[in-house]
C-alpha cells in the first residue's frame, strides 16, 4: 500500500472495523486490504483482584498506526504489554476472554510466548539499550533467533539503523557503548533493535515520554516512516501526537475501552461525550 | 529548629564522622605496621656467613668460590677461639679435683653457646637435626646468643612476695685466673670477622621449601597450599553461588519453602568456622569418604561450604540490582528466560558477582578452623597439583597458627612466622585490589 493511496482513504477502514467489531476474523477483510492484525473479544486483565483491563473488544488493523490515549491508570500501558505477554512477568496477573493475534489466542495454551514475542516487538517509556556495544544491541534479537554470519549481522544492523533513521549518527561508532549514546538516539535504537528482529507488530509505549520536543520530532518521523510497513501500536499521554502520527484512535478510560474510531473522526467528531471532554481537557 | 542549633549539629556529626575515621586509621596503622616491619624482616636481614653455608649445601644456591674465601676467613678467626677451648680442656685435666667439677660445668654452658654461635664445634659429632649444623644465620639472633655466651643469666628470688627478676652474671669472672677468660673479649671483639654479616635480600624466603620444620627456608608449600585450598574452595563454591543465586530470584516461586530456603543460607553465613572444620571432617572425610584422611580436596569442599552462603547473597543482590528494563528489552525481542539471563543479567550483574566472589576466596585463604581437621598439616613439603585428591598441605593460616602456639622453638623462628604473616596479609590484600580492579573494569565497560 503506498502513502498516497491510505491518505486520501486512510481513516474509511478503520471505522469499518469498528462497526464490524464482533465479526468472526475470517469476514474481517476491509476494503483495501486492511485486515484485522490483533482483534480483542471480552478481554480483561486482572492484577489478582484489580481488573485493570475490562471486556475490551476491538480490532486493530494490520499495517495501521493505532493510538491509545486516555488518562493515567486506564489500563491503556497493561492493554499494550498484553499483545506481547510482558504482564506475565508479574506473577499476580491474568486474564480472561480471547486476545486473537492472526487468528491465533495469545493466551492459548499452546501459544508460544517467545515465538509471539519475535512477532510483537516492543519499544519502552524509557530509553532501554543493553550495556553493550551499539552493533551487539541490534545484533541482539538475530543472534537469538540463529543469524551468526558476521557479513549478514552486520547487514541486518545497519538495515535496521537505517530504517530506525539513526545509522548517519552511529554509523562511525557501533563498536562504542550504547549507553553513551543520547536519550532520543538511544531510543530510536531501540526501535532499530526492535525491527532487526523482523516483527510483524510495533508495541510503542509512550515511546516519548522521557525526551524532549526535538527527539521527540524525530522519533514521530520515525513512526510515519515506519506506517504501512508494519502493524504500530502507539501509547500517548500527548494528544496531538495520536493526531499527528495514527489512522485511527482508541480512548480508554478506567480499564474500558470507550471509543475507537478513526483518529480523524475521534477528534473532529467524538461520538462518546467523554471522548470529547477528555481530547478537548476537561479532564485527564 | 534554628538555623544555629542546625549549624552546630551538623558541624557536629562532621566531626564525629572524621574522628571515627581517623580512629580506625590509627588502629590499622598500629595492626599494619608491625605486620610489614616485622614480615619485612624474613626476606631482608643481615645474614651471616653460617646462612649463605647453608644456603649453599641445603638448595644449591651462592657462588662458591666466595664461600669458600668467607669460611677460610672466618675459620681461621674461629681456630684461635677452638685453640682456646682445647688449652683449657688440657688445663682442666691439671686441675684438683673439685674444681675440676665446678669448671666442667661450666664449660659446658660455654661450648653450648658456642654451638649456638658457630655450628658443630671440632671434635662435635655430625648433629642429626640440620638446626643444629649451622651456626646462627641471621645477626639479630647471633647477638642475642654472644649475649648468652659472655652473661650467665641467673634469677632472684630473695623476695618471695614478688616474681623472680632475672639478673645477668659475666662468665668471664667465673673463669678468672684460667686460660679460657680470654676467649670472652676475643668473640666479643671479633664478632663480624668470625660470622661475617652481609645485608641479604633471600627472596627464596617466598619459593624455598622449608628445611627442619621451619628453622630454615622458605614457606612455599604453605603458599601453594594456601592457594590450592583457595582456588579449590571457589572453583566448588563460585559455580554453585551463581547457579543458586539465580533459582532463587528468578526461579523460585515465592512461599514458604523458599523462605525457608533463603533463612538457612542466611543462618549458614553466620556459623563458626569450626563448626564447619568439624562437619567437613564428618561428612566429606567419614561418611562421604573422598579421601582417606586429611586432603586438599576435602579442605577445599569445606571451604566452599563455608563461603557458599556469602556468594550466594552478593549473587543474589547483584541479580536483584540489574534494571528490569534489561530484562524486559531481552524478553521483548523473543529471548527465553534462560537466554535471558545468560546473555543480558548475568553479564549486568557480574561486577557484583565477581566481588562477591574475590571477598570470599580472600576469607576462604584466611581461614583456619575449617582446614584444621580436613586438610592443613603443620610441616610438609609442596605437593604437586596430582596429589590434590589425596595429600594435606601445608597453609599459611594453619601454619601461623602452629608456629606461634605448637612450635617447639617458637622463639627461634620468629622471623618466620612474621614473614607468613605478611605474606598471607598480601596475598588477600592483592586479591581484594584485583577484585577492585576487575570490578572498575567492567562497570566502565557497562557504563560505556
Amino acid at each position: 500500500m503506498t502513502m498516497d493511496a491510505r491518505e486520501s482513504s486512510g481513516s474509511a477502514p478503520a471505522q469499518k472495523a469498528t462497526r464490524d467489531m464482533y465479526l468472526p476474523p475470517e469476514r474481517k477483510k476491509i476494503a483495501d486490504g486492511g485486515t484485522a492484525h490483533i482483534s480483542a473479544k471480552e478481554f480483561s486483565v486482572y492484577y489478582g483482584e484489580f481488573e485493570a483491563v475490562k471486556r475490551v473488544s476491538a480490532d486493530i488493523l494490520s499495517k495501521y498506526v493505532t493510538a491509545i490515549i486516555g488518562p493515567s491508570g486506564c489500563g491503556k500501558s497493561t492493554f499494550l504489554r498484553a499483545i506481547n505477554r510482558m504482564n506475565d512477568l508479574i506473577p499476580s496477573c491474568h486474564t480472561t476472554g480471547a486476545l486473537l493475534f492472526d487468528g491465533q489466542d495469545i493466551y492459548g495454551k499452546f501459544t508460544d510466548e517467545v515465538l509471539l514475542r519475535k512477532k510483537v516487538g516492543m519499544v519502552f517509556q524509557k530509553p532501554n539499550p543493553f550495556p553493550k556495544s551499539i552493533f551487539d544491541n541490534i545484533a541482539y534479537g538475530p543472534r537469538l533467533h540463529g543469524v551468526n554470519d558476521k557479513k549478514k549481522l552486520m547487514e541486518i544492523v545497519e538495515r535496521s539503523l537505517k530504517k530506525a533513521a539513526i545509522w548517519d549518527e552511529v554509523c562511525d561508532r557501533l563498536d562504542k557503548n550504547a549507553l553513551g549514546l543520547s536519550g532520543g538516539q538511544q531510543q530510536r535504537l531501540c526501535v532499530a533493535r526492535t525491527l532487526a528482529v523482523e516483527p510483524e507488530v510495533l508495541l510503542l509505549d509512550e515511546p516519548t515520554s522521557a525526551l524532549d520536543p526535538k527527539a521527540t520530532a524525530k522519533i514521530e518521523d520515525l513512526i510515519q516512516e515506519l506506517r504501512g510497513s508494519y502493524t504500530i501500536m502507539i501509547v500517548t499521554h500527548n494528544m496531538q501526537q495520536a493526531s499527528r502520527v495514527s489512522d485511527s484512535t482508541m480512548f480508554f478510560y478506567e480499564g474500558v475501552l470507550v471509543e475507537h474510531a478513526s483518529t480523524a473522526q475521534l477528534f473532529t467528531n467524538p461520538k462518546d461525550p467523554m471522548t470529547e471532554d477528555y481530547i478537548t481537557g476537561r479532564f485527564s | 529548629m534554628n538555623i544555629g542549633t542546625r549549624k552546630i549539629l551538623d558541624r557536629s556529626f562532621t566531626a564525629v564522622g572524621i574522628g571515627s575515621i581517623i580512629v580506625m586509621a590509627v588502629a590499622l596503622m598500629i595492626v599494619v605496621v608491625p605486620i610489614i616491619t616485622n614480615g619485612i624482616g624474613a626476606v631482608f636481614f643481615t645474614g651471616t656467613v653460617e646462612h649463605r653455608k647453608m644456603l649453599f649445601s641445603e638448595f644449591k644456591r651462592g657462588d662458591s668460590e666466595k664461600l669458600s674465601s668467607e669460611v677460610a676467613s672466618s675459620d681461621r678467626y674461629r681456630a684461635k677461639v677452638y685453640g682456646m677451648l682445647t688449652d683449657f680442656e688440657a688445663e682442666l685435666e691439671t686441675m684438683a679435683p673439685e674444681k675440676k667439677v665446678e669448671y666442667k660445668a661450666k664449660y659446658a654452658e660455654v661450648r653450648a653457646a658456642l654451638q649456638a654461635l658457630f655450628g658443630p664445634l671440632p671434635g662435635d659429632p655430625e648433629p642429626m637435626l640440620t638446626r643444629f649444623k649451622y651456626g646462627q644465620t641471621r645477626w639479630e639472633k647471633a647477638e642475642e646468643k654472644l649475649h648468652d655466651l659472655l652473661y650467665e643469666t641467673k634469677w632472684d628470688n630473695s623476695n618471695p612476695d614478688v616474681m623472680a627478676k632475672e639478673y645477668f652474671v659475666s662468665r668471664a669472672i667465673g673463669f678468672q685466673g684460667t686460660s679460657l677468660v680470654k676467649l670472652f673479649p676475643y668473640v666479643k671483639d671479633n664478632m663480624e670477622k668470625l660470622l661475617l654479616p652481609e645485608f641479604t635480600f633471600y627472596w627464596g624466603f617466598i619459593t624455598d621449601s622449608s628445611v627442619d620444620s621451619h628453622f630454615f627456608g622458605g614457606i612455599w608449600p604453605e603458599i601453594q597450599g594456601t592457594f590450592f585450598l583457595a582456588v579449590g574452595a571457589m572453583l566448588f563454591a563460585f559455580p554453585l553461588g551463581v547457579v543458586a543465586a539465580v533459582y532463587f530470584t528468578e526461579y523460585a516461586r515465592p512461599g514458604f519453602l523458599n523462605s525457608m530456603l533463603r533463612s538457612a543460607n542466611s543462618t549458614l553465613a553466620g556459623v563458626p568456622s569450626i563448626v564447619f572444620g568439624m562437619f567437613g571432617l564428618a561428612f566429606f572425610i567419614n561418611t562421604l569418604k573422598v579421601s582417606e584422611s586429611k586432603s586438599v580436596i576435602a579442605g577445599a569442599l569445606t571451604l566452599a561450604i563455608m563461603i557458599l552462603p556469602t556468594i550466594i547473597r552478593a549473587a543474589e543482590e547483584a541479580i536483584l540490582a540489574v534494571p528490569k528494563t534489561y530484562r524486559e528489552a531481552s524478553l521483548s525481542l523473543g529471548s527465553s528466560k534462560w537466554n535471558t539471563i545468560a546473555t543480558v543479567i548475568l553479564p549486568a550483574a557480574l561486577p557484583g558477582i565477581i566481588t562477591g566472589g574475590i571477598i570470599s576466596l580472600g576469607r576462604a585463604a584466611g581461614e583456619t578452623a575449617p582446614i584444621i581437621f580436613t586438610a592443613a598439616v603443620s610441616v610438609g613439603s609442596a605437593i604437586g597439583l596430582a596429589d590434590v585428591l589425596t595429600s594435606p598441605t601445608p597453609a599459611l593460616s594453619w601454619n601461623i597458627y602452629n608456629l606461634a602456639s605448637e612450635h617447639e622453638a617458637a622463639a627461634q623462628i620468629r622471623h618466620v612466622q612474621y614473614g607468613m604473616v605478611l605474606a598471607l596479609v598480601s596475598i588477600v590484600l592483592m586479591l581484594n585490589l584485583s577484585a577492585i580492579v576487575l570490578r572498575a573494569r567492567i562497570s566502565k565497560k557497562l557504563k560505556g
